[in-house]
């Protein structure tokens, strides 16, 4: 008796898990984790769908293991994966996605940027993701910090001459070094070095890796450094140290940004980063949609993707997370005044005369962690530890060369194009 | 005639050797294999790797000091801690409840615990300022103070690893008949004589027992310097957690898991064979 219920009981919740699993199209996602944000993808963005979708969130490294369990094992739960550009490349490189041709086509005819499209290839002949929502990285000031502004300084056309002469001042005058970067071990500060510093000092990234431009552009790093709060090494999230008052300019990701911004948006400032001798650079986050091969589901999924790139999901998605549309979308004017200032420091920053686009690295695989390591040791040696700039540059160069040479990743942007791997001169 | 049943005790822990074979051994190695492998054949790419990495050193060194500096202090802690709890009569449960606490205590959390504390706007700094000690915040957590930095980590594993220490030398202490230490006080030994001629020795199992857990423990600290320090202060566990996540290189990172393993092998036994303890005494 007692044995025939348990049969009973677990054959009924064997059908009904089955019959979940059949309904709910499985929606995995490195973005909008924190509670608000993913509360908010479930009620808001993903609402008025047909077909229910289970919408569940990892972090970056347990994304990268979990993808990677599901393809060896052969065995697929997830239908969509919603991921930065960089962590979609390792999968992309062992071939785990659709290809999505049809949809990116109709997607161009639709008015999305063409550049914006070929990154989602990702260096392949077919479409790997479509570009979900994207961001870039901004300064936020604090508004106490403005006083000190160098005379002559326009906020949205700053130099690194002039942001390490505003430090310099606020450290004279507060006592304090008040500039703030995320080079803690969460932290972005690997894409400010290749985004920011390497495309506004030398107009490349890897190509000029060691050259001379590189190396003046390093000494003006360390000035910059001095009056830089050496708590930034343990900086994830500018937001918090931008709200516990102990940074008053700082750079990071608009998302890590945000907080700080939205809860008091009377008390900061959004502008773009600072210009070097060769513009001003700055680097597009792109975050995509890829369905794996052998998704259970992969209509369902290809709606879901149709559904989030259109233009009012795409507003809806500004409105409540902050990342800004990748289709023709104009955001309203009554949207929230932080993301109405970030969006306007975004804008300030694309149309910026001098602006460097530089674009996320492309071919690189899953050495996207290690290509990031060669940028941030030759940080810590010439920054933190104070060894020789050229005898680093050397150094670190070899490595990148090597990084480069065993993927055999092309140049990307704003590099000079190369035939085969890219170069380190 | 009586029944041989020399193999009931065999296959009474079966069981556990099966489990631990299998969710032991068994990713042991794999990971060993992962770690002097790459692309499926025998290489000792990871290891040169590991070796010729920036934080290769500063993390042994580190891993190292932290264990030499933080071992012993615990080690005399529990031991001062037990002898003064073996004098109490009433109330000796409290006593030892209460510095059990940190036993219960995730290693993350003492970690932010401690942070609270020192970090820039934390109560330490808030105290010394109002007590008008200093004029502004200090920084003890950054890369400029090496010294305060291990200092403060330093004393949060102090703080966090000394009770289970103290448990264990609580029970040796427990075993120690009385009667050694009465007549010892007869023929006239002072405290210190006792301390050293009767009590210690008769406490050596508890000790080894207590200097190994601790000794493994300390060699792979992670979550308290990865609160307070960041990558401020590499450490061996800290840098397989970097490799493995960061930079998503899995065949270094268990090259530092192989290396973490022999050198927490080699301490384990140097301690058998510095601790000598009579079989007799063996449990």
């Amino acid at each position: 008796m007692k044995r025939s219920l348990l049969i009973g009981l677990l054959a009924a919740s064997g059908f009904l898990t089955a019959t979940v699993a059949k309904a709910e199209t499985v929606f995995l996602s490195t973005q909008l984790r924190p509670i608000e944000e993913a509360t908010a993808v479930r009620n808001v963005i993903l609402k008025g769908l047909a077909a229910p979708v289970e919408y569940v969130v990892e972090e970056p490294p347990q994304f990268a293991v979990r993808m990677e369990a599901e393809r060896q094992a052969g065995k697929h739960t997830i239908s969509l994966v919603g991921a930065l550009h960089g962590e979609l490349s390792p999968i992309a490189s062992k071939d785990g996605f659709v290809p999505l041709d049809d949809l990116a086509k109709q997607l161009a005819d639709n008015g999305m940027p063409k550049a914006l499209l070929d990154l989602g290839k990702l260096g392949k002949d077919k479409q790997q993701y479509i570009p979900w929502m994207q961001a870039t990285y901004v300064m936020a000031a604090n508004k106490q910090a403005l006083q000190y502004l160098p005379a002559g300084a326009d906020i949205n056309k700053l130099t690194y001459d002039q942001l390490i002469e505003w430090g310099q001042k606020m450290q004279t005058e507060t006592g304090q070094p008040r500039i703030g970067f995320p080079a803690g071990p969460k932290g972005l500060m690997a894409r400010y070095f290749q985004g920011y510093f390497y495309p506004s000092f030398t107009g490349g990234v890897v190509r000029p890796f060691k050259s001379a431009d590189a190396a003046k552009g390093w000494e003006s790093f360390k000035k910059l450094w001095a009056v830089v709060n050496p708590n930034s090494t343990n900086y994830n999230f500018m937001q918090e140290p931008l709200l516990a008052d102990e940074v008053w300019v700082a750079w990071d990701h608009i998302a890590r940004l945000k907080e700080a911004v939205a809860s008091q948006p009377d008390q900061y400032v959004i502008f773009p980063a600072p210009a070097g001798p060769k513009g001003r650079g700055y680097m597009p986050v792109v975050a995509g949609l890829a369905i794996p091969q052998g998704a259970p589901d992969e209509t369902g999924a290809k709606g879901v993707i149709e559904h989030l790139v259109k233009p009012e999901t795409q507003i809806l998605t500004a409105r409540n997370v902050g990342f800004f549309p990748t289709v023709d979308a104009k955001l309203p004017a009554d949207i929230e005044p932080g993301i109405a200032m970030l969006a306007a420091g975004v804008q300030a920053t694309q149309q910026a005369p001098d602006a460097v686009i530089s674009l996320l690295p492309v071919g690189l695989g899953d050495r996207g962690g290690e290509f990031n390591k060669v940028y941030m040791d030759a940080f810590q040696r010439i920054v933190i530890r104070g060894e020789p700039v050229t005898d680093v540059l050397s150094q670190q160069a070899a490595s990148l060369s090597k990084l480069i040479g065993d993927t055999g990743a092309p140049c990307w942007a704003p590099d000079a194009p190369s035939q085969g791997s890219c170069p380190v001169e | 005639m009586q029944n041989d049943k020399s193999w009931i005790p065999y296959v009474l822990i079966a069981p556990c050797v099966i489990f631990l074979a299998l969710l032991f051994l068994l990713p042991l190695v794999q990971t060993i294999w992962l770690a002097i492998s790459e692309g499926g054949m025998p290489s000792l790419a990871n290891l040169q790797t590991m070796a010729g990495d920036l934080n290769f050193r500063s993390a042994i060194r580190n891993t190292f000091l932290l264990t030499l500096a933080v071992v012993p202090i615990q080690i005399m802690i529990a031991l001062a801690m037990g002898s003064m709890v073996a004098k109490v009569g009433a109330g000796r449960e409290t006593i030892l409840w209460i510095w059990t606490i940190p036993l219960g205590i995730s290693d993350l959390a003492a970690g932010l615990v401690w942070l609270s504390i020192l970090q820039n706007s934390g109560y330490l700094n808030s105290m010394l300022f109002t007590l008008g000690l200093m004029e502004r915040p200090a920084n003890w957590l950054s890369y400029q103070t090496p010294i305060a930095l291990f200092f403060a980590i330093a004393v949060a594993e102090i703080w966090r690893g000394t009770a289970i220490v103290m448990v264990i030398i609580v029970a040796g202490l427990n075993q120690v008949p009385k009667e050694f230490g009465e007549a010892a006080e007869v023929f006239g030994a002072g405290r210190w004589t006792r301390f050293f001629r009767i009590t210690l020795p008769l406490i050596k199992p508890a000790l080894q027992s207590a200097l190994i857990l601790r000794t493994v423990l300390a060699f792979e600290v992670f979550a308290v310097v990865y609160a307070l320090g960041g990558s401020n202060m590499p450490v061996l566990v800290g840098e397989a957690y970097t490799w493995q996540n960061q930079n998503q290189n899995y065949g270094v990172a268990a090259a530092y898991a192989v290396l973490i393993m022999i050198i927490s092998l080699a301490a384990t036994f140097v301690y058998l064979k510095a601790v000598r303890v009579d079989p007799e005494r063996l449990p």
